[in-house]
């Protein structure tokens, strides 16, 4: 056996053992919700069957939570994709010192644990609440919201920022010497180019905030989310219902996960054509020229 | 609130919004010269208005406001609302007192309990960090250099899924899996490896496992990320040259990767040193960590001021974290948080 060889099996046995590690548990706790065994369990097999799902829709709380967790997730997407968009757009108009200073502060959330956002945003809002009078502040799917916010419009700047990066200035120019107003450049310019981003951002906040907990327990007070829901269900003791919602969002997420990667290629390669069009256009011009 | 408090939460913020501001006017017109467009010219009223109310709820409203305020609340003792602004409610270092000494005011005797899940939490968080880049780095390097693009499409769809799985239910999955009647046990147990089923969750194997599980991903990209962008003709140079394959890691890929390795680092530990989920789930009844104990102060001790503290020591050591590895790495802030 050659060395290469070796390497190659190697490196194979590793992969292997990486994705064992990586969706071994995942199997595991999937094949328990298909039990009957009271307690979760993948092996043996005492029987087959789908009850744990008909417990799992049944569960009054576990639905309400899932309905706030939407709920949040939709307004957190309405906040966070502006603020971000904002935030990289600020960030290109600046430069050197300042720059970094406005990087630091509006990337820090994404390097605090999650628990001091929330934290934060309950002791902060809670006083608003009593030196305004407006109690409707301090309520959990709004504190949920700003909390998770904080940190989700970082994620959503970033994003925006790498968009960025490739933007040709020259389009936004030529607009302007032909009379476009800046307002005009922004909604017919800027816009259509960062829609994959925009579309992108959109994904990822939402999922996001969907998945959060840490925040989320300590802003939502006294309301429900999905995560806060099954925090306190696995409190109180292990059921294969559990392991039920954890196979619908596994298939929930598989088949996101492949959508999304569909339509990024498509977007791919319309931009792909896009490019040819615009090289052969350029192409033919020339020959349009050289021929005169 | 006091009148200091409010300065300092909302005046300082604003003298400092300032002396940004002509800062970085300052550092534009140097930048691109005289003659330029102002910030309003160039994105025009409306365009601007966006910009500014934007960026200024999110850093304000959003970020420092809240922080500052959770600092200020630190300092304070506990009162109940009547009394809070009146003559009781003086800065205080008790809260602090109480996590080193567990009284918020003599200080004979220390806080064991919450010092040792402290110091564990961070130990922990920190060989976790550890063994997550030795996870990952080879997979990293493989798919970067090594793997063919179809294949590396697969495997990071792959990577993916995973990731979003909520936390709570990867710790779940990990309980069923450790649990004293789970497959691992009754594994070992019928291979003849043992004899009585080991009680994983409640020596924190479980935990530990679940940690370096949830974050796996997080170390992966920002590795991943940085070493795709290294030359391949780099690797294949040191190779002619003679190099032995761990000599081209250690001095051509990883000095390469160092903004990629950081700030993956970075993520894996303030991760799992803020985990609450897992601990919650896989947590034993002697399990010793400190977000936890943070969530309890605020929900079973229902003293605010004490949790602010707590939560503040916690963000200290994720911040003293961080300026290490910047230290440590020789990357700034701006190659990490990417």
């Amino acid at each position: 056996m050659t060395s290469a060889a070796i390497w190659r099996a190697m490196m194979g046995f590793y992969i292997a053992l990486f994705f064992l590690f990586l969706f071994g548990p995942l199997i595991v706790m999937g094949l328990s919700a298909f039990n009957t065994s009271q307690y979760p369990q993948a092996f043996p097999i005492e029987g087959l069957t789908l009850r744990w799902f008909g417990v799992l829709y049944g569960d009054r709380g576990l639905m309400e939570g899932l309905r706030n967790s939407v709920l949040i997730g939709i307004l957190v997407v309405a906040l966070s994709v502006p603020l971000g968009l904002a935030g990289a757009l600020v960030m290109t108009q600046m430069y050197s010192r300042a720059r970094s200073l406005y990087y630091l502060v509006v990337v820090s959330p994404v390097l605090t644990p999650g628990v001091i956002l929330g934290i934060s945003t309950v002791i902060f809002w809670a006083d608003v609440a009593e030196w305004t009078g407006v109690d409707s502040v301090y309520n959990g799917i709004f504190l949920a919201t700003l909390g998770q916010s904080t940190y989700i419009s970082a994620y959503c700047m970033l994003i925006f920022l790498s968009r960025l990066q490739r933007y040709d200035r020259a389009q936004e120019e030529a607009a302007l010497d032909l009379g476009a107003s800046p307002t005009q450049v922004f909604a017919h310019i800027l816009i259509p180019y960062l829609w994959p981003a925009i579309v992108s951002a959109v994904v990822i906040a939402f999922l996001s905030s969907f998945e959060n907990y840490n925040t989320t327990t300590f802003a939502i007070l006294a309301d429900k989310t999905l995560t806060t829901v099954l925090a306190g269900r696995m409190r109180q003791g292990t059921t294969p219902a559990i392991s039920a919602l954890a196979v619908v969002i596994i298939v929930v997420s598989i088949v996101g996960a492949i959508a999304f990667e569909l339509v990024r290629r498509a977007e791919a390669n319309r931009e792909d054509a896009r490019k040819r069009a615009a090289d052969a256009a350029e192409r033919a011009e020339m020959s349009v020229v050289a021929a005169a | 609130m006091k009148p200091l408090s409010a300065a300092l939460i909302f005046g300082l913020p604003i003298v400092v919004l300032c002396a940004f501001i002509a800062m970085a006017l300052i550092d534009a017109r140097r930048h691109m010269g005289p003659g330029t467009p102002s910030f309003i010219q160039r994105n025009g009223w409306p365009v601007s208005i966006y910009l500014i109310a934007a960026v200024g709820i999110w850093m304000f409203v959003l970020i420092v406001f809240p922080q500052l305020y959770m600092v200020d609340y630190s300092f304070h003792p506990k009162l109940p609302p009547a009394a809070r602004g009146g003559e009781r409610d003086v800065y205080t270092l008790g809260n602090y007192r109480y996590f080193l000494f567990g009284s918020s005011t003599s200080s004979d005797s220390w806080n064991t309990t919450h010092l040792t899940a402290f110091w564990t939490t961070i130990v922990t968080s920190a060989l976790i960090t550890l063994l997550n880049f030795a996870i990952c780095y080879p997979l990293a390097y493989f798919l970067a250099q090594v793997a063919k693009p179809g294949a590396v499409r697969l495997i990071m769809l792959l990577l993916i899924i995973p990731y979003w799985v909520n936390e709570l239910l990867r710790a779940f999955a990990f309980g069923i899996l450790f649990g004293t009647g789970g497959l691992l046990n009754k594994l070992l147990l019928a291979a003849g490896i043992l004899s009585v089923p080991i009680d994983f969750i409640g020596r924190d194997i479980a935990l530990y496992a679940g940690l370096t599980y949830a974050y796996l991903l997080l170390m992966m990209f920002p590795l991943y990320n940085a070493i795709e962008a290294l030359d391949r003709n780099q690797v294949e140079a040191a190779r002619d040259l003679g190099a032995p394959w761990w000599l081209i890691h250690l001095n051509v890929v990883m000095p390469f990767a160092k903004p990629g390795i950081a700030s993956g680092c970075t993520l894996v530990f303030m991760l799992s040193a803020g985990a609450l989920a897992a601990p919650l789930v896989l947590g034993g009844p002697k399990t010793l960590w400190f977000t936890p104990i943070v969530y309890d102060r605020f929900y079973q001790a229902f003293n605010w001021n004490q949790g602010s503290a707590y939560a503040i020591i916690l963000m200290l050591a994720c911040v003293a974290f961080v300026l290490l590895v910047m230290r440590l790495f020789k990357v700034s802030f701006t190659e990490i948080a990417r």
